[in-house]
């Protein structure tokens, strides 16, 4: 059983539909016992970080959610919650993340020189840079979908498994560290790169 | 590096896929689920559905094919034609669509811009809007005004400002159709298209006028569209996805490329 954090942070519909496309029950939940006992964990989301984190702290998921990734299970953070896991955000000046891994967010910048269309809306190589279970029969720099304006910066070069390219920066992916993988884009709409992505993720033992 | 999208466009009318065609009226060509899960499968970036009539006949987007769709396309796609509010929205974003599109409502209504991007994220939101070339003047700095009700009333607003003032107001996403282009397969319009999306800090979706693929290369590359709409090029089957991504690839433009693995 998938179990998908609800913390208010966008529509997980499409999350829970790839799920079953590919055989996998999974159930969408605010529920911080479920949460800290689950099997596997999505923890994806949209939006700010400081509306993210203050909705965490509301629902009362912090504790659930470090619980949970002190259990060793796997946990898959999409989008937002690729960046949260973080220790801080750039965004409204500083923000405090839930500091799972060492790093922050950061935002992309357009320049005179290389003007950038933000958010970053579409399809994106991801170049990986070393192995994880979760890239099993993908080729590195196959395209996946993103949709964001910040990027996820972690401070160890240990925790980056893939990077990509916009405009003129190159930023982390994909990052993780033990039980914890976390991807920029949205596998759930990457098309059958990001379904096997995810049924990787299912079958991931640690 | 960000590749440039092929989205593909199915008008919906009485729960089939329908097309234009001079002189013979509109034409059925499927169900537009399967539609759509089949140019999934065939590698095009993003979809559009256009509920046509349900403006038309009042009522709200058929949410079934809505979820239906969610089921079947492992991709991005939008849904506009019937939008009148928020819980309109809500209801086809909830289904498992990534986006909606609003057009006329938006122009009446500029708010709807704003409180849909504050409840669901500015991503979420595309304004669609069909511009026709008119005189220059100083109502019109761009030489092209808007038009509502699918081309049928001008608005007196110019195309470049109101695409501004969408973004401004929360928009994430332009998809401009040029009335003059549209349906005459001899290209985009390439003026308005580079204005509207170097004015704008947002993708620009191209829309109107793809008759071949060189078309697509030539508004993605000369007027920096961000994407390029087409769909009788591809409903009729004169070109397929796979055929049209291998030329745009040979002319240069960065495409999505593996779409099965």
């Amino acid at each position: 059983m998938i179990t998908i954090v609800d913390y208010k942070a966008g529509n997980l519909t499409s999350v829970k539909l790839a799920f079953y496309e590919i055989g996998q029950a999974a159930e969408i939940t605010s529920d911080p016992e479920k949460i800290a006992k689950a099997e596997r964990l999505v923890f994806p989301g949209v939006g700010a970080a400081r509306s993210a984190m203050q909705n965490i702290e509301d629902l009362g998921l912090r504790g659930a959610l470090s619980g949970f990734l002190n259990s060793g299970n796997p946990f898959l953070g999409i989008c937002l919650g690729a960046q949260i896991i973080l220790e801080s955000s750039k965004e409204n000046d500083g923000t405090d993340c839930l500091g799972f891994l060492p790093g922050t967010t950061e935002i992309f910048q357009s320049t005179k020189d290389v003007p950038l269309k933000i958010p970053q809306i579409g399809w994106n190589q991801v170049d990986f840079k070393k192995h994880h279970f979760l890239f099993n029969d993908i080729p590195s720099g196959v395209e996946f979908y993103f949709v964001h304006s910040y990027y996820p910066f972690p401070a160890n070069n240990e925790d980056v498994f893939a990077t990509t390219e916009y405009g003129d920066t190159r930023f982390t992916s994909v990052l993780g560290r033990d039980n914890l993988i976390a991807c920029q884009f949205h596998p759930e709409k990457s098309g059958k790169a990001g379904l096997q992505m995810l049924k990787n993720f299912c079958g991931w033992k640690l | 590096m960000l590749t440039k999208r092929v989205i593909v466009c199915l008008d919906v009318r009485n729960k089939k896929v329908t097309k234009g065609v001079k002189f013979k009226g509109n034409i059925d060509l499927g169900d537009p689920v399967d539609m759509g899960a089949q140019y999934y499968h065939d590698g095009v970036d993003e979809l559009v559905f256009y509920d046509i009539t349900a403006s038309a006949e009042n009522r709200s987007i058929d949410i079934e094919m809505v979820k239906g769709v969610a089921e079947n396309v492992f991709i991005p796609f939008s849904v506009g034609g019937g939008i009148r509010n928020l819980d309109d929205m809500r209801d086809v974003l909830l289904a498992g669509a990534e986006k909606v599109s609003v057009n006329s409502l938006a122009v009446q209504h500029p708010e709807i811009i704003r409180d849909g991007a504050k409840a669901f994220g500015n991503q979420c939101i595309v304004l669609g809007m069909d511009a026709k070339k008119t005189d220059l003047s100083s109502q019109f700095p761009s030489g092209y005004e808007i038009y509502i009700n699918g081309g049928r009333k001008a608005m007196g607003i110019d195309a470049v400002e109101w695409a501004k003032k969408a973004v401004d107001l929360g928009a994430g996403e332009i998809c401009l159709n040029a009335i003059d282009t549209d349906g005459v397969k001899n290209g985009y319009e390439l003026t308005i298209t580079k204005m509207v999306a170097d004015a704008v800090p947002v993708p620009v979706i191209a829309s109107g006028g793809a008759g071949v693929p060189s078309h697509l290369a030539e508004v993605l590359t000369k007027a920096n569209a961000d994407a390029a709409l087409i769909a009788s090029m591809v409903h009729f089957g004169t070109y397929t996805i796979e055929g049209i991504k291998k030329e745009l690839k040979e002319s240069g433009v960065s495409i999505r490329e593996s779409w099965s693995l």
